[in-house]
């Protein structure tokens, strides 16, 4: 159900500043979402200023700072600072992408750093993404064949028929496309957003699987594919610059061409 | 509700339809069709709108024109229900609620086009 109105106590209220310790050299204000369920109070949005000239050039080395240096306090994921755990997605500057590979030079002004949206909060930028992983398994995300691998080698792939999955293997699962869409805010419960329906192509995709039928099957339903329409928010946001849209567009043209 | 079902589960929830091809692939085609239809309907308008009452009635009441004027209608409406439909959908929780506005969109969508096409044979046919 489409909800145009925070609830009372999602409403973001002002929340404290952190001045810069150092006097001098350029200073950079970072404006960040704080909440915490346990507190009962309602989030705010605390505001740390950093002497931009020793801070590391990404976000997440000001994020990695901040709770060195001034408030511990502060709750976020990160793990490999280089792009490809998906650990520190969150909403940068008005999009979603990963604060270890956004360049803070990348920014004019503020920096403004939200969860990711439309998820339930665990605390300040860590969004609850049980149901986000459990649909990923839900598209039986491995190899599924009858044939059985031959015994003296593995399954073998042509050049061309593994030239199929660039663009798709590369998704790390950080959750930016899916919680960027609309369609996925509206109807998560149903609509598999477009993070599962890439890696569902994924598997439709390779040569060696046996399943595609049965996947396509799973997949034909007005909610968890059909609800896609395209808005392609999810391409205009992935920080990996996939295309789950186009993706999402493949699926549907399976299913066309095996009814025609 | 039911506060010990997993993840998986509710992300499985009552499984795949295994239906949604047919609403999306009609939904397409008739907007496709609408391009030239709309067009059509458009100059026709546009051409005998200032007319006086008798040229525009044997301007609607010819064979071809009465024809495209039924297509229009009924592609434009079928295609406004299947639209409807997924907004609904999109936008409307509550199992109940959610069928009553599908099924009066859609009710309104079959009057609206009936409407129409009879009010055309009665001029094609002078009734």
């Amino acid at each position: 159900m489409a909800e145009f109105k925070l609830p009372a106590n999602s409403r973001i209220r002002e929340g404290k500043t952190h001045k810069a310790s150092t006097a001098g050299g350029k200073i950079r204000r970072f404006r960040i979402y704080r909440y915490d369920p346990e507190t009962g109070e309602n989030p705010r949005l605390d505001t740390y200023e950093l002497d931009a000239e020793r801070t590391g050039p990404m976000v997440l080395d000001a994020l990695i700072r901040i709770k060195n240096e001034i408030d511990p306090t502060l709750t976020f994921r990160r793990s490999c600072r280089e792009g490809i755990c998906g650990s520190c997605a969150m909403n940068i500057d008005g999009t979603n992408t990963l604060a270890c590979t956004k360049g803070l030079d990348e920014i004019d002004g503020d920096v403004t750093v939200y969860p990711l949206p439309h998820q339930e909060v665990v605390k300040d930028l860590v969004p609850d993404l049980s149901h986000f992983y459990a649909q990923y398994a839900s598209v039986k995300p491995w190899l599924r064949t009858e044939t059985p691998t031959p015994p003296d080698r593995e399954r073998l792939q042509s050049k061309a028929e593994r030239d199929l999955l660039d663009g798709l293997y590369e998704c790390i699962l950080c959750a930016c496309c899916s919680t960027s869409c609309p369609s996925y805010w509206w109807n998560s419960d149903r609509y598999l957003g477009p993070a599962a329906l890439l890696q569902a192509y994924r598997w439709i995709a390779d040569s060696r699987d046996e399943a595609t039928g049965e996947r396509l099957d799973e997949l034909e339903d007005p909610y968890r594919l059909y609800r896609c329409h395209t808005i392609l928010n999810c391409t205009a946001t992935c920080p990996k610059g996939l295309n789950p849209g186009k993706a999402i567009a493949e699926i549907k043209r399976c299913i066309v061409e095996r009814n025609i | 509700m039911s506060g010990f079902e997993t993840p998986v589960a509710r992300a499985r929830g009552l499984g795949s339809a295994k239906r949604g091809y047919r609403h999306w692939w009609a939904q397409r085609v008739t907007a496709v069709a609408l391009v030239p239809l709309v067009l059509w309907l458009g100059f026709g308008l546009a051409l005998h709108g200032a007319a006086d009452f008798e040229t525009a009635r044997a301007w609607v009441s010819g064979p071809v024109t009465a024809v495209l004027w039924i297509v229009a209608l009924v592609v434009a409406f079928y295609h406004a229900a299947l639209g409807l439909q997924v907004v609904i959908e999109d936008y409307v929780g509550g199992d109940g609620m959610k069928v009553a506005a599908i099924l009066l969109a859609q009710a309104f969508c079959v009057l609206l086009a009936v409407g129409g096409i009879v009010a055309v044979l009665r001029i094609a046919l002078g009734g």
